[in-house]
Order: C-alpha cells, then structure tokens, then sequence
C-alpha cells in the first residue's frame, strides 16, 4: 500500500455488548493490513433486529443514524457480513430519498472480503507479522454475507494463507437456524436447525467452527453448550488476530 | 379444511416442534435431500435461460387481464368453453354445474395446487360427485385423508413402510415396503379408475395465449388419461397461469422441471389444443378451462406482484432449511415452504390465514437463491411481516401499490464464484422504498428513540450488562449450583432483554452482555496495550 487507507469500524452492537474481543481483533487486523482505524464513537446498531421484526419505521431511524454517523469514512468495515448486508440491501429501501445512501453503500464492506477484495492483503502474516496457526478449521457461511454480498471465498482464503488446515463441511451454506428473531420467536425450529449444523461441523472433527457472523456463532454457541456437540464456535478475525505477533 | 395433519397443533409453533420430535416424518423427509442438490446444480447452469424465464413471467404480469382475455379467446377459438371464477367456491360450483349437466358421476383428477386451494374434490364429494387423485402422491394422501404437504411431492412426509402400510388397509393384501411393488399396485388401482371416469379434471402448468393450449407436465402420464379417455375435461387454471406464447415452453419448461426434481424434461408433457375434432378418435367432447383469481388479479399492480410470477416448481421448498425439518403440515395451508408463507396471506380474503407464516422463517435467503423466476421471497417476507401488523387482507391496500414501474427485474451479474450475489432479492438501482406511516409497535419506538442517540445506546448497554450481572451474581457467594443457577437465571433475563421472548433460553444459552463493551475498552486502548 502506497498510502493507509482510512478506515471506519462499524463494531456492530452484538459485538460492542457480547464479544468485545472480536473488535478488538478486528482492529488488530485492520492495522496489520496497513488501515489507520477510526471508532466513530457516536455509532449505535444498523436497525437490522427491526427489519427482521417487519418494523421498517424503526429500521429507517437507526438507518439515518448510521448513515449521519459513518458519512464522513472512505471505508466502513464491519466484522459482520449480515449488518453489511443491511446497509447494502435494506437502507436505499428505508431512507429513499437520503441521496447519501447509495455511496454510502458501496463504501461498506464485511472485514473478510475488505482486506482480501480491497486491500489486497490475502496474507495478513506476511513479512513475519504472524505465526502460522497450524490448527483445523471449518466454515460456516453466515446467510446473508453469502447472499446479498457473496462473501464465500475471502474467509477461506486468509484462513489458508493463515496456515490453518480447512475442513469442509457439508450444507456449509445452509442457515445456522438463526435469523434475528426468528431465534426468539421460534426457538422450537432454531435449535434443531443449530444441531443440524454443529452435527456436519462435528463430522468434519476440526478444532474450530469459524463463521464472520457473531450472530450465528453466539446461537451456535448457545446450543453447544446445551448438547456438547461440535467444534468451538470462533469469530474469523478472533482466530486469525490469534496468531499475529505484534 | 377437515383434512388430517400429521403435525396437528394450534399454532406453526406447535405443528413443528411436533414435526421434529417425529421419527418417522424426519426420516422420510431426508428424500429431499438428494433431490435439493440435483436441483440446485442443474439449475444453476442455466442463469440465461432463468432469466428469460423470469422475463416471460413478468411479461405477463405486467398485462394480467389483457393475456387473460388473449387466452380466453384463443381457447373459445379451439373450440374450448371459458369461465371465470373470482373465487374457491365460483369454481365449485361451476364444475359441479359441468358434471351434472354431462352426467358425470366418477372424475378423475391428476395433480392441481388450484384444485386443492378450491378443495374441489371436497366439494364434488358434497355434491355426490366421487372424485379420484391418479397422481401416486396425491392419492396416498387423498386415501389418507390428508392434505398434500409438498407442491411437487405430495407424500414426501411418509415413509415408504408408512405407505405400504397404508395401501395394504386399502387393498386387503399385505404389500411389501418396496417402491416397485407399491407403483405396480396403484398402477392396476388405478387403470380402473381412468377406465371409468367420465369427467376428467386437471390444473395446468401454463396456458398459452396465442393458441389457446393447455399445458401439464407428469411423471407417471396420469394427466394423458385424464384429458383423453372421459367425456368433458374441466382445467382448473389459475389466472398468473397464462404465459404469452407457445415458444415461451422453449425456456420455461426447462427450467421447471429442473428446478422441480432435477429433469431435463419431464415424463410426459401434455398440451391440449381444444377439444376432440370431427375425425379425431381421441380426446373429450367437451373442453372446459376455469379461470381462477381468487384476489390475485388484485396483487398485479402492488409490492406482492412478483408472487404471481411462482410456477409452482417446488424448488424453494426443497432448498428451504425450516421445511425441511418441519414439513408441509406444520404450515397449515395448502402452499408451503416459503412460497407458501408469502401466498397463503396474500390469497386470504379477510387476511386471517397464514398470519403467522411469514414469522416463521430465518430470512436465510436459500429460497430466494434457488427460484428460478427470481421472485424476492426475503423481500416479500420483510414487507409482509410489516403489512401483516395490522389486520384485514394485505395484498390490495395502498401501502402495497408499487412505487416504482413494475415489470422491471434487476438482474445481478454472475459473480466470480459462480453465485450471483443478491439473486432473487432486487439492488439498490430498483429498490422499492417500504412504504410507513402503519401502526407502529410500541416497543419498537421506545427501541428505535433510545438506540438512535449515542447517549441512549450507551445507557441502554449498560443497564442490560450491569442487570444481567447483579442477577448473575446474586447466588455467586454459594459457588457450585447457586452460581449456576445464578448464571441461568441471568441468560433467560438477559436473552428476554435481547429478544423480547423467553423462547431463546429453553433451548441455548446467551453469554451475558459486558460490562465493558468494546466502545469502553477503545478509549481504555493505550493503558490496555493493543
């Protein structure tokens, strides 16, 4: 990189509240790959636990916020394929005449497909920034990284280049049985659609279930905890930021 | 309807959770499997053809009553009678007026989702009128006095021990649980049948404008029986059925019956051109088509519009991650799966069925990805979770007129990896605002002022956290089991803070929310040391 590129982390609100160490990676990996990162501090939530509730008028709310918020970043990154997928698809629906948004869009990325389709960094450890991880992996793919954005090869890549040993699983890209409230509103599915999964990830007998959703990977974890069955659920940028040195 | 459901309950809820704790139903419906991959690989390699599919059909739609009155008069042209019925019971009774005129006591059906929206064969028994199913599927669940639990498959929730079973009541000798041996029965079963009827009565696949033909496609030929050996022949056809041209099949039937079982064509492929001509040996004398709207012809126009693109090939129930563990029974209605979600609503006249379908989905999208017409089911689910606050019938109000032209498809390039990102849910460039100014729940508002302030967001976070964490701590002293009940009783607290439902906590666990949260541990980033 000739210059570093400005980038603001959208930290998600499941990731601020539950798992602040996958922000903490997130930014780790952003730096080594050459970003200067920026916490807009005012940031909230996408709105997306609304739109999934069918309530577009309190989507559109948390939508203007983001957008008023992250206007000023050149790249918006998030550790979060799905709330990437919200502002893509969802806010040119929710804030029509708000000519910001279609910019705006285009400049939000998941963390995975920003540092291999962006910046170029494949191979986060080159140069001796990180030991290989010498671990195996599966991976499952969050459902709307991999259908509004197509995010399916990035993860797979850095965790390669990363020396991770990659297990594939079968119905890799079928839902976790997750799907924001559905997880609530219909736990009597969602548990068994969890099982399903952990069960083709257990067969695999890798030593992590890696997804770059938090969302799928609390649901999963949640399940596991009940059942015993599977690899440890991971966030890709806690295992990948697990073996930088710096 | 009276039919029995393997999964009874009184809400969606309770119909799957007893699909999922039955052996037998889970067993049988691992027959999808297979199939949702062959269907999904063969369809994929035809994105071209797909999309000109999805073109013809907008087509259509884009002039619903005009390709309607075309066909109608191509029909009339063949030599077929026309009739139009706006609703389930027009079309009972207008059948039921054609049998008793034609004296016809003995019909016999092959497989039609409209048949089953009117319950047809319901009402023709009503009437005195036995009618018989010779699609294989549909007849094990007619003699099971069921309902069809899948479009394609209608008796994908049985197994092959389970239908044996059951035909061996019907026939008084013991058949084996052998596929072979089960079709070699009906097939003798039911050649009597067809040898008997004297009113045949179909669905149709399409209808082709220009010529006025009636197309259905099989697998077993039961349709050919059906519209060659008795007397009158009544099509049953949804309005959205009609397609504009003969050459359109050129594309559609393809894509059809790969999306529906993974054929490059079907068994058989019936097209019927008016009734039997002076000379001809086959074919009924009288040739009746149905139109039905049943409200459709009121969604041309709004946000729901793209549903009537569907052609009822399946592939979005095949692919669909909640049907497969629930099946067919657990919906209730007629249509399931995730085409069923949306259109049972949509086809309700007070907007009281299928209230609580479009819940019951994960948004995952798989159903979308796999329609072969591009309908944007996720989309369609979103609005009518919206739509569906207030009651009465969604499809007709003015928050669902379109506010952009109808009829234009944005079609995705094909990405590297050979899946097309955002197939099946419309971009940016033709994104329809979601209309506003419904109810609007009260939670949600509370929700969307304090989560949209900085300074709301953070008081909200802490509270959660710090709650959650006096709960959890309130036994810690204890240690062992007071510690973990502690923790328990902090998860369903802090998963109801989250969710709003205690449905999360009976069957997973939630870490508790930080105390620390990230935006905390950035300021702190220095003394912390990353």
């Amino acid at each position: 990189m000739t210059h570093s590129p400005r980038v603001g982390l959208f930290v998600t609100c499941v990731v601020d509240q539950v798992a602040p160490d996958v922000g903490i990676a997130t930014v780790r990996l952003l730096e080594a790959a050459g970003a200067q990162v920026e916490f807009p501090a005012a940031q909230t939530c996408c709105g997306q636990p609304a739109i999934s509730a069918g309530e577009p008028e309190a989507a559109a709310r948390l939508a203007q916020h983001f957008v008023d918020v992250f206007d000023h970043c050149d790249a918006i990154v998030a550790p979060s394929g799905s709330c990437a997928a919200m502002v893509h698809h969802w806010f040119s629906r929710l804030l029509p005449h708000d000519d910001r948004v279609a910019t705006l869009s285009a400049r939000t990325f998941e963390l995975t497909t920003y540092l291999v389709d962006e910046l170029g960094r494949n191979d986060l450890y080159a140069g001796g920034l990180g030991a290989p991880l010498g671990t195996t992996v599966t991976v499952h793919d969050a459902c709307h990284g991999l259908r509004n954005l197509g995010i399916h090869d990035a993860p797979r890549s850095l965790l390669l280049a990363a020396g991770a040993v990659l297990i594939e699983m079968d119905e890799a890209d079928t839902c976790c049985g997750f799907g924001g409230t559905f997880a609530a509103k219909h736990g009597e599915i969602a548990a068994p659609l969890a099982d399903d999964k952990l069960d083709h990830a257990a067969a695999t007998d890798a030593r992590w279930l890696v997804s770059s959703d938090i969302a799928c990977l609390l649901h999963l974890e949640g399940r596991r905890r009940r059942t015993g069955i599977g690899p440890e659920p991971i966030h890709i940028a806690s295992l990948l930021a697990s073996g930088l040195l710096a | 309807m009276s039919h029995g459901l393997v999964t009874p309950g009184t809400t969606i809820g309770e119909r799957a959770a007893a699909a999922i704790a039955d052996p037998g139903l889970q067993r049988a419906l691992r027959n999808l499997d297979t199939r949702r991959y062959t269907a999904r690989a063969v369809a994929d390699g035809m994105p071209e053809r797909k999309d000109r599919a999805a073109a013809i059909r907008r087509e259509t739609l884009g002039d619903l009553e005009g390709w309607v009155k075309r066909a109608s008069t191509a029909l009339s042209g063949a030599g077929a009678q026309v009739h139009r019925a706006a609703t389930p019971d027009d079309v009972n009774r207008i059948v039921i007026g054609i049998a008793q005129r034609a004296g016809a006591t003995r019909v016999i059906k092959s497989k039609s989702m409209a048949t089953e929206e009117v319950d047809l064969v319901e009402a023709l028994g009503a009437a005195g009128i036995r009618a018989i199913e010779t699609d294989l599927g549909e007849y094990i669940v007619q003699v099971a006095d069921e309902r069809p639990s899948h479009m394609i498959t209608p008796a994908i929730h049985k197994t092959v021990d389970q239908i044996a079973e059951l035909l061996s009541r019907v026939s008084g000798e013991a058949l084996p649980a052998d596929h072979e041996a089960i079709t070699e029965w009906a097939r003798a079963r039911l050649r009597e049948e067809f040898l008997l009827g004297d009113l045949g009565v179909t669905g149709a696949n399409f209808v082709t404008a220009d010529t006025g033909t009636i197309v259905i496609v099989t697998n077993e030929g039961n349709a050919d029986l059906c519209t060659l050996i008795p007397r009158v022949h009544i099509a049953v056809v949804p309005v959205e059925k009609v397609i504009p041209r003969l050459s359109d099949l050129a594309d559609l039937l393809p894509v059809l019956t790969r999306s529906a079982t993974g054929q490059d064509i079907s068994n058989y492929l019936t097209m019927v051109t008016g009734p039997r001509r002076a000379g001809e040996v086959d074919g009924p004398e009288e040739l009746h088509v149905v139109f039905l709207d049943h409200g459709r012809l009121a969604l041309v126009g709004t946000e729901y519009e793209d549903m009537l693109a569907c052609i009822r090939c399946g592939a979005c129930l095949n692919v669909c991650p909640v049907f497969r563990r629930i099946s067919g029974h657990a919906y209730d209605a007629v249509y399931t799966g995730p085409m069923g979600k949306i259109l049972t609503p949509l086809l309700s006249a007070t907007g009281e069925e299928g209230r609580e379908l479009p819940a019951a989905s994960t948004l995952c999208g798989a159903c979308a990805e796999a329609c072969p017409v591009e309908i944007p089911l996720v989309d369609l689910l979103v609005r009518l979770r919206a739509d569906l606050r207030t009651s009465g019938p969604v499809g007709q109000r003015a928050s669902a007129r379109r506010s952009t032209a109808p009829g234009e498809l944005n079609v995705t390039p094909i990405s590297s990896g050979g899946r097309r990102p955002g197939e099946g849910m419309a971009t940016a460039a033709n994104a329809t605002p979601l209309q506003f100014g419904r109810r609007r729940s009260r939670p949600w508002s509370y929700w969307a002022a304090v989560w949209s302030t900085p300074r709301g967001y953070r008081v909200s976070a802490r509270v959660t956290a710090r709650a959650a964490s006096l709960i959890a701590g309130r036994r810690a002293p204890d240690a062992g089991s007071g510690a973990a009940a502690g923790r328990a009783a902090a998860v369903r607290w802090s998963s109801r803070a989250w969710f709003g439902t205690r449905g999360w906590s009976a069957s997973r666990d939630l870490p508790l929310p930080s105390v620390r949260g990230f935006r905390d541990r950035w300021r702190n980033r220095k003394a912390e040391g990353w």
